[in-house]
């Protein structure tokens, strides 16, 4: 791939407390590109998603966003950079005090200084791009699953990013909405040539969507390709996923009894 | 972005060119509303357009509004393909009247 870098991870490695979570992750993802991220439960992959969005900092390792190493950058290049990333949380994260318009506006509130009629007409067209043209004057509790999922989408891309993380779009929505959502995603890319990351466990969602799938196992990276490679791929592991086998782990007995008895 | 107002064919033409963002949109629509106030039809020329953003997007929308409620027309002229595809995506190039140019869209009024 020759396109320039949006997102480029070297030797990532974290910890959570002394547990190791990512060990050695190297990913790049190409200006423009659709990567999806996949992995079973405990893979690592919603860490190394709150690594990119420079949530959590790495034990080592470097993370560039858009040439800037989010591992040495100071609160106002976050602030900056953070103007161009857009983020969709899996539950959603709309405020239950506002509507959903003033959801969606408030990255407007936060980072612009833009005329109010402006933000609101900028909120209302990012409504009507998830289809939720005239839902604006809801609350989110008065939406279905669906809305919330197209709702956080609307406010994450309110900004117009150039990188939009996506923590599991399809999860927990009936194969109809889940497809529209995929759509969308694809649309977004197509027209606004945003470089998105989804972080999914749903196959066909990660297969609809992607340029390129990295899968992640026990925190480091088994592959990353294309659909085709990923499908051709004959990792077992690989091949455990996409087949849905549970995997068998070998016991290590001295290791299982010191977890057990603390010892 | 820069900007200019020219006169042509009875219409109040905006020049806009390079890309129009969150940093001069605010100028942009502006400049567009100015047209508006003095009572004139407006198009906006977005043929030197490089990029236009959703703050962009909104000041065409809120020109549009305001010519509507003034009985003026108004219209977009040379969109360029990046500008079309961001029209497109919240099919607002259903909603705008859209022509090649500033003597298509005199044409077109007849």
């Amino acid at each position: 791939m020759n396109a320039a870098a949006a997102i480029e991870v070297e030797g990532l490695v974290t910890h959570y407390g002394s547990r190791l979570i990512l060990d050695g992750v190297d990913f790049r993802v190409a200006q423009g590109e659709i990567m999806v991220i996949m992995g079973g439960s405990g893979s690592g992959k919603s860490t190394l998603l709150r690594h990119l969005l420079g949530l959590h900092a790495p034990t080592s390792g470097s993370i560039r966003l858009l040439g800037k190493d989010i591992t040495r950058a100071s609160a106002d290049e976050m602030h900056e950079l953070r103007t161009n990333m857009g983020v969709s949380f899996q539950g959603g994260a709309l405020l239950s005090s506002m509507t959903v318009a003033e959801n969606v506006m408030l990255p407007l509130r936060e980072h612009t200084r833009l005329d109010e009629q402006t933000m609101n007409i900028v909120a209302r067209m990012k409504l009507e791009v998830v289809n939720l043209g005239g839902f604006g004057d809801l609350r989110p509790s008065q939406l279905s699953g669906g809305m919330i999922k197209r709702a956080a989408l609307a406010r994450a891309i309110v900004m117009d990013p150039k990188l939009l993380f996506f923590d599991e779009p399809s999860a927990g929505l009936d194969p109809v909405v889940a497809a529209e959502l995929d759509e969308l995603i694809i649309k977004l890319r197509d027209s606004m040539q945003m470089t998105i990351v989804v972080v999914t466990h749903e196959l066909d969602s990660a297969f609809k969507i992607a340029d390129r799938i990295t899968v992640l196992d026990r925190g480091r990276i088994l592959l990353s390709g294309t659909v085709d490679e990923v499908r051709r791929s004959t990792n077992e592991r690989v091949q455990d996923l996409l087949n849905r086998r549970p995997r068998e782990e070998e016991i290590d007995a001295d290791e299982y009894l010191r977890r057990l008895t603390g010892g | 972005m820069a900007y200019e107002v020219m006169n042509q064919n009875g219409y109040d033409v905006v020049l806009l060119t390079d890309d129009v963002d969150l940093s001069c949109s605010p100028e942009a629509r502006k400049a567009i509303l100015a047209c508006l106030e003095r009572g004139r039809d407006t198009l906006v020329d977005l043929t030197a357009v490089t990029y236009i953003d959703s703050s962009g997007v909104a000041s065409l929308v809120e020109g549009f509004q305001t010519a509507k409620k003034k009985n003026l027309k108004f219209g977009l002229v040379g969109v360029s393909e990046a500008a079309m595809s961001v029209l497109e995506l919240a099919r607002l190039d259903k909603v705008f009247p859209i022509h090649a140019s500033v003597a298509a869209r005199v044409e077109a009024d007849g």
